[in-house]
């Protein structure tokens, strides 16, 4: 199964490097072509704001929608989380909006109250190293958003179908659990397309 | 619950790869490379050519430049403090920037140590010209590095030689037997943990971007193509003509440091360049790059 990790900006190699441990292939998106080859998505961790203009530039934000719309899994960390919301707090302008939720960004403060703590998981059984840094957190969801997991109150997991975001790196780390639960729903979600 | 780990430290600098971190000397400036689409702002009182010009000693920015332009941004911002001046680095500490640069281009406050970083929940990134230098500010707590370059020049060429220096020793030590590295570790003066590391994975533990010099967007290719993680750029977009269409174009160009259409698209008609300087008419006492070995 091949999952594109969007190269625009940010941490790409380190998302590819826990794809192929969690049995997968990564691939370097740069351009919007390169959609019809992955069965999954990634947007790293990185800059939200960097990653937004440049995927406005280059026509990732229809490509991405169209790719979201035909039922194919999009995972946003960090950064990517926010590119996936449908609302912003603060009234910034929102980029893929996907996701039924709203993000407030740094959330936690600046980079000296970033932070790692061990975070429980819905659907993986014992609890994630999870790295956050200059970390963004979900305000709110809709009533379609699965919260899978709570960090003193605030979500910072969230599932609505195929789409996943979650505000901390699990990219930065050897534990590559939720990558193959990504990639779980990437193969279901093919699966699923195949007409069984 | 932990901060400062060198794991959020060393992460903070991993999700500014592919990116561009701009000199700002003003929250204007600031507001502008943030629009362009920089990674992070470096907030100066002033850059490096001006420096330069001034002579003089070079020290920390005026809090209050570092506060308005953390105000304005969204982004991280970073702020230089001088070699040594552990004093300056706690100072900056204090007010929440997101990335301490202790920097060359600086009057260095200590002309043998340089600041214990590792006691620092703030992260820091230093120069360095060749793996020597790489791997003792690594144990010294650096999280990030950058090229030396030379500062304030507009030229490339010194950037270009520290990457390829560095790059170069990389495949050098990956190359050697267990037993020669421990007499490269003492001939590079650096641990022997840390130069078994690069010789195991063939690369450096912390991400390294380029610095010193970059003034066009194929410069900021050029450095990408080289193996750079990313690019600061110093006096080149607000030294230039058109500031804004330089940032934008630096940035695209970082992302696509490979496609030369884009990069000749970009480079149309944006202005003059910062004017540079030629490093051989450069006085020895000039260069910013021996400072801090």
């Amino acid at each position: 199964m091949n999952i594109g990790v969007l190269a625009l900006q940010g941490a790409v190699a380190e998302h590819i490097r826990s794809i192929e441990l969690a049995g997968g292939t990564g691939v370097a998106v740069k351009r919007t072509e390169q959609l019809a080859d992955i069965g999954g998505l990634i947007i790293p961790g990185g800059e939200s704001t960097t990653i937004g203009k440049l995927m406005r530039k280059y026509g990732f934000i229809e490509a991405v929608r169209e790719f979201a719309a035909e039922g194919k899994p999009v995972f946003g960390t960090c950064a990517g989380l926010i590119v996936l919301a449908e609302r912003l707090e603060g009234g910034e302008e929102p980029h893929l909006a996907l996701m039924n939720m709203t993000v407030a960004r740094n959330a936690f403060g600046r980079q000296r109250e970033s932070f790692e703590t061990d975070l429980d998981v819905k659907g993986i059984d014992t609890p994630l190293r999870a790295v956050f840094i200059r970390a963004p957190l979900i305000r709110e969801v809709g009533s379609d958003v699965d919260v899978l997991s709570v960090y003193k109150d605030e979500i910072v997991t969230a599932r609505q179908g195929h789409l996943l975001a979650c505000s901390y790196h699990p990219e930065l780390t050897d534990d590559y659990r939720l990558h193959e639960y990504f990639l779980n729903m990437a193969k279901e979600a093919a699966e699923g397309k195949t007409g069984r | 619950m932990e901060t400062g780990t060198s794991r959020v430290k060393r992460g903070m600098a991993e999700m500014q790869k592919g990116g561009v971190i701009m000199d700002v000397m003003s929250a204007e400036q600031a507001k502008v490379a943030e629009a362009a689409g920089a990674t992070a702002v470096m907030a100066l009182e002033r850059v490096p050519s001006d420096i330069r010009a001034a002579g003089g000693v070079a020290r920390m920015a005026d809090p209050t430049i570092v506060e308005e332009v953390m105000k304005v941004v969204s982004i991280p911002v970073m702020a230089k403090a001088r070699i040594g001046h552990y004093v300056e680095a706690k100072v900056l500490e204090s007010l929440g920037v997101d990335y301490i640069d202790e920097s060359e281009v600086l009057t260095p406050a200590d002309e043998v140590f340089h600041i214990s970083k590792n006691e620092f929940t703030v992260p820091f990134v230093c120069g360095a010209k060749d793996l020597g230098e790489a791997l003792r500010r690594i144990q010294e707590g650096a999280s990030m590095l950058r090229t030396k370059g030379e500062p304030g020049t507009g030229n490339i060429v010194e950037a270009v030689r520290h990457m390829r220096l560095i790059m170069g020793q990389i495949r050098h030590v990956q190359g050697l037997s267990k037993d020669e590295l421990y007499h490269e570790a003492k001939t590079l003066g650096v641990p022997y943990e840390l130069l078994l590391g690069v010789h195991e994975t063939g690369r450096l533990p912390v991400v390294n971007f380029a610095a010193g010099g970059v003034a066009t967007p194929s410069d900021a290719a050029l450095m990408m193509h080289l193996g750079a993680d990313g690019v600061f750029v110093g006096s080149g977009i607000f030294k230039s003509d058109n500031p804004e269409k330089f940032a934008r174009a630096i940035v695209e160009a970082t992302t696509h440091y490979d496609d030369y259409e884009l990069i000749a698209r970009v480079s149309k008609n944006l202005g003059t360049p910062m004017k540079g300087i030629e490093i051989s008419k450069l006085d020895r006492s000039e260069r910013m790059q021996d400072r801090g070995l």
